[in-house]
């Protein structure tokens, strides 16, 4: 059985005649493990796709369900890390990272050790006592990954994390990301409109349509792991790319 | 050079505010010793420094500079004592916007002038009255002042927030609360130099100590180098206000942007 499957969801925004409708009947399951991308046209529900899995936002109808329980708010199972940056300014990277520890009620000590691990793990060991303030974009959101992975969630959801990111920090943080995934085997759903991103990334990729969204087609990408940024120079990249091109160029014109 | 404005003690541009200062005393000087302007409008410095002697040694600098810092403090700490919670309560629940918001939006255009005769009514003319007078004057701005630092924590903090296990009531104490605390930081600054206007307006009317009640009595005997002594301390007693909340800013709230 997939660890998280939706079925048939609908997202619909507003009310009377002013309705938008989001999300049309999206279905799809991930598996214990799979790094799941979706890429689509901005505005086609994306977003409002990941925020319904986390909680944040409640569907119409169908229904997502994470490990055999139905998603019906927020909780830490699902750690999120969002395109804009969204440490607590007045938190130091070290009690970022333990937040969601505290909320446990972690002792200290435990929670300290935690927090240590998966620094070294994002590489900002050395950052612990800084404040948010004091960070580049990059190692914030480094920072946020560890924050989610403290909190040992069973799956990992990010709209778009590295959106903000300058292209070399970006490639440098997709390669993070892959050792981390490695490492920690998370579930991943992962959403971003970078194509090149989607494939270096993901076992599957699903390609949304415009809005209303629906999955277009999904994409099981085979090439070799471990990987890292030099795959997107090899022939089976650029055929994989060229497929997602087309579909997305048909969807626009 | 980055190491000479590392030691230095004071903060750049300190220079230049003094030098303001300066300018706008030796321009008083100027109209006042040339005669340019008439004594009976504009008191010679050194005659002003004397008024300050003078009512050192009757007793009553200090003790309405203090009967008017007291009036000021209590009527501005009742209303943030209020408004402080019901601005986070308007800005976090719709149902309490609903209640709340129209009325604060009606209050706060009531001229608070206006009002001064119902609180003498009311009130009669002691301190209850001034503290009134005050509360009426900062209250209903400081809620939506404050409703408006609450709204402007961004949502996505409340969301990681949420998607880290936190409950509603955690995110309340954990994020809004202290992500709330440099905007409202700013809007206590604020608000107390209002509490100061009109508290002066308060015993400007109706009064038997304090810095309103002394500039009224002076200009009641034409001693307009009283009246400017009052002024001044006003004016100075304004600025430490502003300075300490300045330093309460960089204290309380050190990781802000503004610190
Ligand atoms: N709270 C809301 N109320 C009304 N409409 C909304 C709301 N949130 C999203 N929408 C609409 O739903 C549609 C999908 O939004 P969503 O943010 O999910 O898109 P997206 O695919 O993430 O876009 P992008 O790539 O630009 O981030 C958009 O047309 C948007 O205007
Ligand atoms: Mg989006």
């Amino acid at each position: 059985m997939s660890k998280l499957s939706i079925q048939s969801l609908t997202k619909t925004f507003g009310s009377g005649d002013k309705t938008v409708t989001a999300l049309e009947n999206v279905t799809l399951e991930i598996d214990e493990g799979e790094f799941t991308v979706v890429v689509g046209p901005s505005g086609c529900g994306k977003s409002t796709l990941l925020n319904i899995v986390a909680g944040l936002e409640l569907k119409s109808s169908g229904q997502a369900v994470l490990g055999g329980r139905r998603i019906t708010g927020p909780g830490s199972d699902r750690g999120m890390v969002f395109q804009s940056y969204t440490l607590f300014p007045w938190l130091t990277v070290r009690e970022n990272v333990e937040f969601g520890l505290r909320i446990k009620k972690m002792p200290k000590t435990e929670r300290a050790e935690i927090a240590r691990k998966y620094l070294r793990l994002v590489g900002l060991a050395e950052f612990e006592n800084a404040l948010p303030k004091e960070l580049s974009g990059g190692m914030k959101q480094r920072t946020a990954i560890a924050r989610v992975l403290a909190n040992s969630p069973d799956m990992l959801l990010m709209d778009e994390p590295f959106g903000a990111l300058d292209a070399q920090t970006r490639l440098q943080l997709q390669d993070l990301l892959l050792d981390v995934w490695r490492e920690e085997k998370a579930t991943v759903l992962f959403i971003t409109h970078d194509i090149d991103e989607a494939i270096l990334l993901a076992d599957t990729i699903h390609i949304m349509s415009n809005r209303p969204g629906r999955i277009l087609e999904s994409i099981h990408v085979d090439i070799q792991r471990p990987r890292d940024h030099r795959v997107t120079l090899t022939p089976e990249f650029a055929a994989i790319k060229g497929q997602i091109m087309d579909l997305l160029w048909n969807e626009m014109s | 050079m980055a190491t000479t404005s590392k030691n230095r003690c004071f903060a750049p541009g300190t220079g230049l505010t003094l030098l303001s200062f300066l300018a706008l005393l030796g321009l008083w000087s100027a109209l006042a010793y040339t005669g340019s302007v008439k004594e009976l409008f504009l008191p010679k410095p050194h005659k002003v420094l004397t008024a300050f002697v003078q009512m050192y040694e009757e007793g009553i600098l200090l003790t309405y500079s203090w009967d008017s810092i007291y009036r000021v403090m209590v009527g501005w700490a009742m209303a943030v004592v209020v408004a402080v919670p019901l601005g986070m309560f308007i800005a976090t629940s719709r149902r309490c916007a609903a209640v709340f918001g129209p009325l604060m939006e009606f209050a706060r255009y009531l001229p608070v002038v206006a009002l001064v005769p119902l609180t003498l009514l009311y009130f009669g003319i002691g301190d209850l009255q001034k503290f009134m007078v005050i509360f009426l004057g900062t209250f209903f701005q400081l809620v939506l002042m404050v409703a408006d630092s609450t709204a402007r924590v961004p949502k996505d903090l409340s969301r990681a927030a949420a998607t880290l296990g936190a409950s509603r009531a955690q995110t309340y104490r954990l994020v809004l609360v202290p992500g709330a605390l440099p905007g409202i930081m700013d809007d206590l600054r604020i608000t107390i130099g209002w509490a100061w206007t009109y508290l002066v307006v308060a015993e400007l009317v109706a009064a038997n100590s304090g810095l309103g009640y002394m500039i009224l009595r002076a200009q009641r005997f034409l001693a307009i180098d009283r009246i400017f002594a009052g002024l001044i301390i006003i004016g100075l007693l304004g600025l430490g206000t502003d300075f300490l909340f300045k330093w309460l800013t960089r204290i309380t709230v050190p990781w802000s942007e503004k610190a």
